[in-house]
């Protein structure tokens, strides 16, 4: 019987949370590597068992985890990123001084689609490091961080941070925060930047190349060409491969927030989270409400059904939204709260899986045959 | 404590979570070569336990980290150089199985 496996990153630990294709009763196990960050875990598409994990705290720095067994054991993998190049060359800091690119963290794990030995890892201050055995080394593709633009680069408030890696491999997507989107079509060796629409409050230029606030961005896997994005403010989207964007924020009570999730079998479906601002990272009244749009964007709704409408003053992180690929599509996200919720029916009704975890930072699905 | 050779035994212990990530209990013993220092301490705990790489010193400059912290003898060796040698009485002392070196998760956040 299908099995659906639910692995949540947390502030203090990993948690892994499994149910059957009913997706109404669930098992929770963990805390897996208690009173660390875990700012991501993912499984390989190949080889759903084998699932990688980011372990950090700012104590004792990064560590690599994997599974081999479906997150039921683990095993201390390759932590070293450093940096290719003698000297690693600046970026801007927040006072617009120049300062050393300097290993911080990762931010995003994404495997291969093709080979469960390589993966890819997001690292801040904005690096893309792929490994492909295992986790067990890693080397820096270095045409990203210098790109030409590279210097001019400034970390949002959570870092400079590329969390959003999509492979189409050859092709790759990131999102950096706060750089913007790039594209590689040649597997990582060299990047262009793809901003043409984005516009950005606090950027005068309008034909600014980078330095935009992007918080995530997803591709439809039958269409991936079409790409939706969430930024600091306003949900984008581009039809031709990052080439040029134009907003769908449409009817939405708030166009700022974090994740974005495109339906599997519906590539018009998207869904967001709007959050009441940048300075107030919660959403709008106190209640926690996913908006869907079935139309590819500007036309959303509200789904309320079983997330509370009162009261509520928790965030949702950028990878903290996933979905799975039942024909009944579920959709998960995770809270600042510590509640991980579940829509079985593509967001018409919710119900919390878990409600106390710590404060969750990731939430990736699998679905197991 | 004498080990072979020009080494002596040293009692190390670590912060829980280190701990944990090298799959031991209580405190460890690592064979470290005279003279005695920070770094061939560090050396020769991460030589046993690679896993432990990164945790304590930066892997690119081998930099204490900030919120780890190293004692020994009541004394905060935290700020001696790495490569000077470590002062005679603790020096003694960890040999000899006295006293262990501590490396501590500095207090800090929640």
């Amino acid at each position: 019987m299908t099995q659906v496996r639910v692995l949540a990153g947390t502030r203090k630990g990993a948690f892994v949370l499994t149910s059957d294709g009913n997706r109404d009763k669930w098992s929770v196990s963990g805390p897996y590597f208690g009173g660390w960050e875990i700012y991501h875990l993912k499984g390989s598409p190949v080889n759903p068992d084998r699932i990688y994990a980011s372990q950090n705290t700012g104590w004792f720095g990064q560590l690599i985890q994997r599974s081999d067994d479906g997150g039921l054991t683990w095993e201390p993998v390759g932590n070293d990123f450093s940096y290719a190049g003698g000297d690693p060359g600046t970026h801007l800091w927040y006072d617009d001084t120049p300062r050393p690119w300097e290993f911080k963290r990762i931010w995003h794990l994404e495997p291969s689609l093709t080979d469960p030995d390589t993966v890819y890892a997001g690292a801040e201050d904005a690096a893309l490091f792929k490994s492909t055995d295992g986790a067990v080394s890693w080397t820096e593709l270095t045409g990203l961080r210098t790109h030409p633009t590279g210097p001019s680069w400034a970390p949002g408030a959570g870092g400079l941070c590329p969390h959003t890696i999509i492979l189409q491999e050859p092709r790759i997507y990131v999102a950096i925060s706060a750089a913007g989107t790039l594209r590689s079509d040649d597997g990582g060796e060299t990047w262009r930047v793809i901003n043409r629409g984005l516009l950005s409050d606090g950027i005068p230029d309008p034909d600014a190349e980078a330095g935009h606030c992007v918080h995530h961005v997803e591709a439809h896997p039958a269409k991936p060409d079409t790409l939706f994005m969430q930024k600091h403010w306003d949900v984008m989207r581009s039809d031709d491969a990052g080439e040029n964007w134009y907003e769908i924020s449409g009817n939405l009570p708030t166009d700022f927030g974090f994740p974005i999730g495109v339906h599997p079998h519906e590539a018009e479906t998207l869904y967001v989270v709007p959050i009441t601002s940048d300075s107030l990272h919660y959403p709008p009244d106190g209640a926690l409400r996913v908006y869907r749009s079935r139309v590819g964007g500007n036309e959303w709704e509200p789904l309320t059904s079983g997330l509370p409408q009162r009261d509520c003053y928790v965030n949702v992180y950028r990878d903290a939204m996933s979905i799975d690929t039942l024909d009944d599509t579920g959709i998960y996200f995770g809270t600042t709260g510590g509640q991980v919720y579940c829509s079985a029916d593509s967001g018409d009704t919710w119900a919390p899986i878990v409600r106390d975890l710590p404060a969750v930072l990731s939430v990736e699905v699998q679905v197991l045959p | 404590m004498t080990s072979a050779g020009d080494a002596a035994d040293v009692r190390v212990v670590l912060p829980a979570h280190l701990r944990n990530l090298a799959g031991v209990h209580g405190e460890v013993l690592v064979s470290v070569h005279r003279p005695l220092t920070q770094r061939a301490v560090l050396d020769a705990l991460e030589a046993r336990f690679p896993v432990l790489c990164g945790t304590i010193r930066d892997r690119r400059t081998a930099k204490r980290r900030a919120f780890v912290r190293f004692y020994a003898c009541e004394q905060d060796l935290s700020n001696d150089p790495p490569d000077a040698p470590l002062p005679a009485f603790v020096a003694d002392a960890i040999t000899a199985g006295r006293e262990p070196f501590l490396v501590v998760g500095a207090m800090a956040g929640g």
